[in-house]
């Protein structure tokens, strides 16, 4: 969250809204430990990360919608053998949990 | 003030903080946040899950540890009807480093890019001058035993001393203060040669042969470092090893996760 502080309060101060996402969980190889944050304005500029590079596109668009109001904040998975219906995982096989949700707190 | 407003001057202030936040269950999204003392602010949406909640955060949070907890909708134990994950914002861990010399600046640079807080201590203040240490946190011009009297106490597990003063006269009483604390590495500089002397001098000064034992001397992972920016690499892969409990070796030659 640190690492992100600068550019939400940048984006704050030219009246942006926020979603972040955080690693709440991982199993397996996984580049970024829980509490990695990534943080997107409505314009959609980004800042930190919460993998390796893999998944941080999907992580933008899910960050989209939530400010969007076509989606809940909640958990979204990536990994390997994710059931769900994202077409990126994680080049190293891990799963990331992450919780994406509007910064409205 | 917001949670996250609370919580950003709270890390700009380096002060240490922990954010508790609903992420599966009822209250969705709900914050608490726990400050070392057990102060909590903000709330999960029911009294008795706040006060288990900011229990929990705090402990957490003196073990720099970040995790997500499942509770019973008021709390209970072994219970999963709300999932609470727990980050910590832990102050960083401290490296002391003892003798102002040049692979005291590479270590601090080193350190620091591994995120510790650096402090270099020596008593001789024509060496130790924040000119010379830029790189550091904080520069004292103390006797080593002195300076981990007063800050011994403080230190524990995620901490680390290394002893480069290469001189017994300093660090015989530095590692005699540093095996009084709880920090998880204690390195010493010298050969193996000096090493074996220093034993006899810690020994004489009254060390135990278990707390000789904690010493890592010659100090550093055996990768053939040379030059103090080198031997500042072999003495950070040997503190992360020590933490971690690995024997360093190459990924290539070992089998098994590589985190």
């Amino acid at each position: 969250m640190k690492e992100v502080l600068d550019d939400i309060e940048r984006w704050h101060a030219a009246g942006h809204r926020v979603a972040v996402a955080r690693v709440v969980g991982t199993e397996g190889s996984s580049p970024r430990d829980p509490g990695a944050t990534m943080a997107v304005n409505d314009a959609g500029e980004v800042a930190g990360s919460v993998s390796g590079g893999c998944v941080e596109g999907a992580v933008v668009q899910e960050a989209l919608a939530i400010l969007a109001g076509e989606k809940e904040r909640g958990i979204v998975t990536f990994g390997f053998s994710d059931d769900e219906a994202f077409a990126v995982g994680l080049t190293c096989g891990g799963t990331i949990r992450l919780f994406v949700e509007p910064l409205d707190w | 003030m917001s949670r996250y407003e609370e919580l950003r001057d709270a890390l700009r202030a380096g002060e240490p903080v922990a954010l508790a936040t609903v992420i599966e269950g009822p209250n969705l999204g709900t914050k608490l946040l726990v400050r070392p003392d057990g102060r909590a602010e903000g709330s999960l949406g029911d009294e008795n899950l706040d006060r288990v909640v900011a229990r929990d955060a705090r402990g957490e949070l003196e073990a720099g540890l970040t995790s997500t907890r499942h509770y019973g909708a008021h709390g209970e134990a072994r219970e999963r009807d709300v999932s609470v994950f727990i980050e910590s914002f832990a102050l960083p861990p401290r490296m002391i480093i003892f003798g102002a010399v040049d692979f005291t600046a590479a270590l601090a640079k080193v350190a620091k890019v591994l995120g510790y807080r650096v402090t270099v201590c020596d008593a001789r203040a024509v060496f130790a001058t924040v000119l010379r240490f830029p790189m550091a946190d904080e520069v004292i011009n103390d006797w080593p035993d002195r300076y981990l009297a007063k800050v011994g106490d403080e230190l524990g597990p995620r901490d680390a001393i290394c002893v480069l003063t290469h001189d017994h006269k300093f660090d015989v009483p530095a590692i005699a203060g540093a095996v009084k604390t709880d920090v998880g590495y204690l390195g010493a500089m010298g050969s193996r040669r000096t090493h074996e002397a220093r034993r006899q001098r810690l020994r004489d000064a009254g060390l135990t042969e278990d707390e000789i034992e904690r010493v890592m001397s010659p100090i550093g992972l055996d990768i053939g470092a040379r030059t103090p920016e080198e031997t500042a690499v072999a003495i950070c892969a040997e503190v992360i090893g020590l933490r971690t409990g690995r024997r360093a070796q190459s990924l290539r030659d070992t089998a098994g996760p590589i985190h």
